[in-house]
């Protein structure tokens, strides 16, 4: 019997699937930061969080994946939303930005970039651990509790700086009004 | 290549179902209210559905002239994409399941993550106060319903310590959760009805004060894939329930399907049947009811069954 796993390896099919999830982040990357509008921003963000998801699935790694949609799509970018709701309106020419601003979060985004890419350099990669198999709950809890607890804190924080950051963009609106 | 022929059957079936169930819901509510509903095309009516899908794909797809273009376009593409992903780890039967996602649960909840955006999304990008207004209650209410529905489900989900679909629904072949959970399943019920925007938390489009909510700028085409999405994510919550509490494909007699399918619409009648009897309430009721009452019970019903679990 042929099938469709013959003309086309699945290989070949993962791999353009995994590069087209890198454009995908790479271009929600993109827009979250250059529009003007917020909520264009927010929805760059959300599409460069999707497209992660799908790099951590084809990583084999779908609870992390699934956990990435809940909490950055489902969480994080909605939380960042009831900010926008007290946004300035669509019909109000968009504010200009200050160079200052604009300057010092570029040196700030660069620091941050090399200091990534550094550590990337320098990392002595080990050959990935195979995935376990075993999907029970206990298990998970056990691992995010113990191994993974330093992850699973980050988490927490990263909420709180978004709630935290939602209340500023929101206050500051407030004030300029 | 089972996957692909399954894919195949979601994206015939959901449309179908999408017309059995608006004329469904409007004999049921029809002969609630005594009055007995479409009658005009086919014996019956039962035509009529076909005809309102025709008509709506024939009428002018309108782009009112200052609304955001691109966001206003993709919002009504993305709302469909989660209702129809939705179906792949849902085990109609033990033989009739697309995949069974070892993440199955947790795969269906992210990605109607998914829809609060593209609801969003369409109510920004129409730049309507209406809409806006409807969207940003639809994702105040999400986010406070999204609360409760994980925690109901965290209850079942402790108990059979998974988060596969297949396997849940088996675990319940001597007893039904609903007997065992039922606070879960009662808490379980509401944020679900709540989450899919039926009566009577449907706020987001209550016509009376907000013409028809996130969608009002919406037409032909566009608007019946809202529609589309609202009723395909009603089975879907349906069917997890059906799963989750009623044990799935399990029954005397007759294959599992047809008991799957039967737990599944029952479900969905009872839910028009409460949207066609209790009046919708208003917005302040609705976020203390989710934050005050909701919230509190179903973290109280997980943590008793945490205790009665390490106690056994």
């Amino acid at each position: 019997m042929t099938t469709i796993a013959d003309f086309i390896p699945p290989i070949l099919v993962a791999q353009s699937v995994f590069w087209l999830m890198v454009v995908l982040t790479l271009a929600g990357a993109v827009l979250a930061v250059l529009p003007l509008k917020i909520v264009h921003n927010i929805l760059g963000l959300a599409l460069a969080m999707f497209g992660l998801t799908g790099i951590y699935l084809y990583l084999g790694s779908q609870f992390v994946a699934m956990m990435q949609l809940l909490v950055y799509v489902g969480a994080i970018c909605i939380t960042y939303i009831f900010a926008i709701m007290l946004s300035p309106p669509l019909e109000l020419s968009p504010s200009k930005r200050p160079a200052v601003k604009a300057i010092t979060s570029l040196i700030v985004g660069a620091v941050t970039f090399l200091a990534v890419v550094q550590m990337i350099l320098s990392t002595k990669w080990a050959p990935y651990a195979q995935p376990s198999r075993d999907w029970t709950i206990k298990t998970l809890g056990q691992e995010l509790l113990t191994r993974y607890f330093l992850v699973f804190e980050l988490i927490s924080l990263l909420l709180a700086v978004a709630i935290v950051g939602a209340i500023m963009i929101a206050g500051i609106g407030q004030k300029r009004d | 290549m089972a996957g692909l022929v399954g894919l195949a059957i979601i994206a015939a079936i959901v449309p179908l179902n999408v017309a059995f169930l608006v004329l469904l819901e409007r004999k049921v509510a029809g002969h609630i209210q005594l009055r007995p509903g479409p009658m005009e095309v086919a014996p019956h009516g039962i035509l009529q559905t076909l005809a309102d899908a025709v008509k709506l794909l024939g009428k002018e797809m309108v782009t009112p002239l200052s609304t955001d273009k691109i966001v206003f376009f993709l919002a009504p593409i993305i709302v469909v994409a989660p209702a129809f992903v939705g179906f792949v780890p849902i085990p109609f039967s033990p033989m009739m399941q697309i995949r069974d996602v070892n993440v199955g649960i947790l795969l269906i909840f992210s990605f109607s993550s998914i829809t609060v955006m593209s609801i969003l999304m369409a109510g920004w990008g129409s730049n309507n106060k209406y809409a806006l207004i409807g969207a940003v209650r639809s994702v105040a209410q999400n986010v406070a319903y999204e609360i409760p529905l994980l925690l109901a489900t965290m209850s079942v989900i402790i108990m059979t310590n998974t988060f596969k679909l297949g396997a849940i629904a088996q675990a319940q072949s001597s007893v039904w959760y609903i007997f065992l959970q039922p606070v879960a399943a009662i808490i379980f019920f509401i944020a679900t009805t709540a989450e899919t925007n039926r009566a009577p938390f449907d706020l987001v489009e209550a016509e009376s004060e907000l013409v028809s909510g996130f969608h009002t700028e919406y037409t032909g085409m566009r608007f019946s894939l809202f529609f589309l999405a609202e009723y395909t994510n009603m089975v879907i919550a349906a069917a997890l329930f059906t799963v989750l509490f009623l044990g799935g494909s399990s029954g005397p007699f007759f294959p599992g399907m047809i008991w799957f399918l039967i737990k599944t619409y029952f479900l969905i009648f009872v839910v028009m049947w409460i949207r066609w009897t209790y009046p919708r309430i208003r917005f302040d009721q609705l976020m203390n009811f989710a934050w005050k009452v909701l919230i509190p019970i179903a973290l109280l019903n997980l943590l008793i069954t945490a205790i009665v679990l390490k106690v056994i």
